[in-house]
């Protein structure tokens, strides 16, 4: 607010009007603009000068800042997403792709299926409860602009130490923040992640997913098309929230004193689930109806960007006349307006003998709808203001032709000694008990402990068609009530092993987000991405952030996913420390019926427990060196990709063919942790006896792996499904009893693991 | 039989409501918050969700929908109405059931696979149940918290009016572990908890829910069922 008022205050312009008009700008062209407050760099500036030919207005201005900021347009990661950009171009699932609102992938039955998931992690932090509701507003808007019914939400939440005070004060928030907006807009939230970790501790990360159904003929463009279309502005009245932010909150480091101007206030936008969810029935009406030529949500940058991305990618033109956008506070000037970051709104386009039909559904819905312009083919975006012209710019300079900046990327000096610091090394639990001690203290460590104290506050079951959710390894959804066609979501991500090998760890997230989903019988089928990383002004973040956006490439390219969009969040860090590189992948599967889905419970006594994939003794970034020593150091898993795939496929046959029924992908905490997560959400124990080493079957993190359970009468089919496929496969023991039953180790009563995973969350946040 | 399921602005598991009907061989007809007709329909369900944004109090701008106009006199004589969640509340607020629901005694959202007792069999909705039986349905609610007047809870208990209280750890902190409560007509009936997310184990915890819309799909003449 701070920032968009410094634009307004200025001295009036010479028409009399109170504001800064294009006709204004040319004839002060010497004049000081406070382009470094509004977060553009001197040479920015002078292109901006250079692209009109004269200086910006205010307006111009504003919408510059905004659209230039690293939230909107990338400058930093650009060169680096071609390459998942890349990936695109092998996949013929694909119906949208990176560079839209969000991907759409075809799943069959005439229905396609759009995703994405982006942050929101400077507001939340900021103030927890509006930043993470609105992020789950955004991302929902992200998913109807391309002409779906969003269907589901899903959230991965990083944290500073569970037991530090700020964390208390944001995790609540947060979780309100998510289960206030998300519930009332009647969205099931069906997985995601939490995790805690000291880097994160005045950046925690809040990224939101939403996924999104609609037939193929309904996709919609964001594009304005058609010269003599109106152009519609709808649901909420512009308001002075979140002026800039954008340009500030993304585009900047907190606490920041050494800049000599006043710190930038952020600006956190205020969230209304019930508007949203009017907008969604309203928008949804509108496409039934026909009408729409071209849609576009109100994000970050607000009319800023909806009308500079709609001119860019239609027509070419658009004119707009800022005094017809309703507003909630009637001081804002036209700086201010198009800044905005008020919530729950849309901007459609609308051939003019359909303006009247839009109008009679919108108010249907109790949605105030204002035409603010048409589109022309003048290749201009022409803005008045009380009939004088404030804004007079090509659109495509605003929206696709931003700066891009190679930047210095340099593997910093500290790598070796990081890798060199091996976890082997540590001290190992001696004897049986050392071992049970091991697991309840994984067991009740805040990132393995049970999430019930957050899923609970979140709807699972609204709209009917949640089949699994959190603690199942993916979230799973019906589609179509007669086939039985349904989607599968994960989202994974781990820092530490990113933090020591940013390829390997971007393909090991890739890996896991792929293992979660296969474990519920579905087929991985596209890629999200939300890249939250540290400053790219800093060469070592810089290169953490290519060799996580290269693994991620080369892992999707290798498993034949394509990555339909994403979102890069930078920037992420508190002085001058940067988190741990953080990407989140989330993978979409298909279950041809989801009928055939999996959980990870045990529930058939005298099943077979296997574990599928080769153990090793790897214990680099593992909880086990987190949890038990703070430590983390050495190398991450190795990655088999080809092992990944042959896994996948085999969990893939083994659900559809009924062979197993309970599967459950090993990640963090490794064999123990999973052993135990099975048997607690089957509700029936084990026995099993290892093969080897007892310390590095149950706590190693090998990827590639999962354990199941077969089904009484089909050992020999999946016996042979598993020598077809090349998966290795161990006989650990059978399901059973009430206890977790380690042969030589220990045998822990359900009821103490129960009470040891469920206990730790409420006590921290209750 | 024609099974009415009213759609509020913010009303959400309308829709779910809707598929119970239908997967109980009932004949969902949907109807408008704005019209002032309910279709001829046999009974009527109030849906859960946020009904316009629980701005003011949960419930309390919906029972002035013009619908209502139509709802609560035909309620009054006999129509059966099942208020779920947020229906429940627009119930309690229009004065067809009595006491109120308010904010959960954690002051958290809360959804889960929860225990109820069937309490009573002899309203229109719950005739399918045997007393006593033991179910379980989905509870998702940030105001579920029943409260009333101790006069009042006597009057319900002693009436037969409570229809199910919920088992094992209190969710709510709702009073006598009320989940739900029926008019002394035994016509029209409030639920916090969601029957309509358990009708088949596919995507819910049981299909122990159906019987809620068995009883209004098996019907065959109207005010059949007194207190």
């Amino acid at each position: 607010m701070a920032e968009g008022g410094t634009v307004s205050s200025r001295a009036p312009g010479a028409a009399g009007t109170g504001q800064d008009t294009v006709e204004d700008a040319a004839c002060t062209p010497e004049r000081a603009q406070p382009y470094a407050e509004l977060g553009l760099g001197t040479a920015e500036y002078e292109r901006i000068v250079a692209i009109l030919g004269r200086r910006p207005t205010d307006a111009e201005l504003a919408i510059y800042s905004v659209m230039w900021s690293e939230h909107c347009s990338y400058k930093s990661s650009k060169v680096h997403l071609r390459r998942l950009a890349a990936t695109m171009a092998r996949s013929d699932a694909l119906l949208a792709g990176m560079g839209q609102n969000a991907g759409v992938v075809d799943v069959g039955h005439g229905y396609a299926v759009t995703f994405k998931i982006e942050s929101h992690n400077h507001p939340s932090y900021v103030e927890p409860h509006q930043g993470a509701a609105t992020g789950v507003g955004g991302i929902v808007r992200d998913i109807l602009a391309m002409g779906a019914r969003p269907v589901a939400v899903m959230d991965s939440l990083r944290f500073g130490p569970a037991d530090a005070p700020d964390t208390r004060r944001v995790v609540p928030g947060v979780v309100g923040g998510i289960s206030f907006y998300g519930n009332c807009l009647g969205l099931p939230n069906i997985g995601g992640e939490l995790a805690f970790d000291r880097c994160y501790a005045g950046n925690p990360l809040v990224n939101a997913l939403c996924v999104g159904v609609m037939r193929h003929q309904d996709l919609k463009s964001a594009a304005a098309s058609g010269p003599g279309n109106k152009v519609i502005l709808f649901g909420a009245h512009t308001g002075p929230d979140g002026i800039g932010g954008a340009s500030v909150l993304a585009s900047a480091t907190f606490g920041d004193a050494s800049a000599g101007s006043a710190a930038k206030r952020p600006s956190v936008q205020v969230g209304d689930p019930f508007m949203e969810k009017l907008l969604v029935e309203c928008c949804l009406e509108l496409f039934g109806a026909g009408i729409i030529t071209g849609i576009q949500d109100l994000g970050a940058a607000g009319v800023s960007c909806a009308t500079a991305e709609l001119a860019a990618a239609g027509t070419g033109g658009m004119r707009v006349e800022l005094d017809a956008v309703p507003l909630r506070d009637p001081s804002l000037g036209p700086a201010e307006i198009l800044m905005s970051e008020s919530q729950e709104r849309m901007m459609a386009v609308t051939e003019p003998g359909s303006v009247a039909e839009f109008m009679r559904i919108c108010a249907g819905w109790d949605v105030p709808a204002t035409v603010i312009g048409e589109v022309t083919g003048t290749g201009r975006l022409v803005m008045t203001w009380h009939g004088d012209v404030v804004v007079d710019i090509p659109p495509s300079t605003a929206a696709d032709e931003g700066p891009v900046y190679d930047r210095p990327a340099q593997r910093p000096a500290s790598q070796d000694a990081l890798a060199a610091d091996d976890a082997a090394a540590l001290p190992r639990p001696g004897g049986a008990a050392g071992l049970r001690d091991t697991l309840l203290a994984l067991l009740g460590s805040p990132d393995l402990a049970a999430k019930t104290w957050v899923t609970q506050q979140y709807d699972r079951y609204v709209r009917g068609n949640t089949v699994l959710a959190v603690p199942d390894d993916a979230g799973v959804l019906r589609i179509d009530e007669d086939s039985g066609l349904g989607v599968a979501l994960a989202t994974d991500g781990n820092a530490r092993y990113t933090r020591l090998d940013p390829y390997a760890g971007a393909q090991l997230a890739l890996a896991e987000a792929c293992r979660n989903v296969a474990a519920t019988g579905a087929r991985p089928l596209a890629v999200t991405n939300c890249l939250n990383f540290g400053s790219p002004e800093e060469p070592a973040v810089m290169w953490q952030f290519a060799e996580a956006v290269r693994g991620l490439a080369d892992g999707c390219a290798a498993l034949g996913l394509p990555v339909t969009g994403g979102n890069v969040s930078f920037y992420n860090q508190t002085d001058n420390a940067a988190i741990h590189p953080t990407p989140v992948v989330g993978v979409l599967g298909v279950h041809d019926d989801v009928r055939d889905r999996v959980t990870i419970g045990f529930v058939s006594p005298g099943a077979r427990v296997v574990l599928l994939g080769e153990t090793r003794p790897e214990f680099g970034g593992s909880a086990w060196a987190h949890v038990m020593h703070g430590h983390l150091g050495g190398s991450p898993p190795r990655v088999n990709l080809i092992s990944e795939r042959q896994l996948d496929h085999t969990l893939m046959v083994a659900a559809a063919g009924a062979m197993v029924d309970a599967a459950h992908d090993l990640s963090d905490g490794g064999l123990a942790v999973a052993l135990a997560e099975s048997c607690l959400r089957g509700g029936l124990g084990c026995q099993v006896r290892l093969p080897g080493d007892p310390f590095v079957w149950l706590f190693g993190e090998s990827a590639a792996r999962a354990v199941v359970a077969v089904r009484p009468g089909r050992e020999s089919a999946f016996t042979q499904l598993c020598a077809d496929h090349g998966v290795p496969a161990t006989v650990l023991g059978t399901v059973g009893g009430d206890k977790l039953d380690v042969e030589g180790c220990f045998a822990i009563p359900l009821t103490e693991l129960a009470a040891v995973h469920e206990h730790t969350l409420p006590a921290l946040f209750d | 039989m024609r099974v009415g399921i009213v759609t509020f602005p913010g009303s959400l598991d309308d829709n779910d409501a809707a598929r119970a009907v239908a997967r109980a061989g009932g004949e969902p007809v949907r109807l408008w918050h704005a019209d002032r007709d309910l279709r001829g329909v046999d009974a009527v369900i109030l849906p859960g969700g946020f009904s316009y944004g629980d701005y003011l109090r949960c419930g309390a701008i919906a029972r002035f929908a013009p619908i209502m106009s139509e709802l609560v006199p035909a309620a009054r004589v006999g129509l059966p109405v099942l208020g779920i969640c947020n229906g429940f509340q627009i119930l309690c607020e229009a004065h067809l059931l009595p006491g109120a629901l308010t904010r959960n005694a954690g002051l958290h959202f809360i959804n889960r696979d929860q225990r109820l007792r069937i309490e009573s069999t002899g309203t229109a909705w719950t005739y399918h149940y045997t007393p006593g039986q033991e179910i379980v349905v989905p509870l998702k609610s940030g105001e579920g918290r029943y409260v009333a007047s101790a006069a009042m809870l006597t009057d319900l208990t002693d009436g037969g009016r409570v229809i199910a209280r919920y088992l094992g750890r209190d969710p709510n902190g709702s009073a006598a572990g009320i989940a739900g409560v029926s008019n002394a007509a035994g016509n029209v009936v409030g639920l916090m908890p969601h029957p309509e997310h358990a009708i088949d184990t596919l995507t819910g915890p049981s299909a122990d829910g159906l019987g809620f819309f068995a009883a209004a799909v098996s019907r065959t003449t109207a005010g059949q069922v007194s207190a």
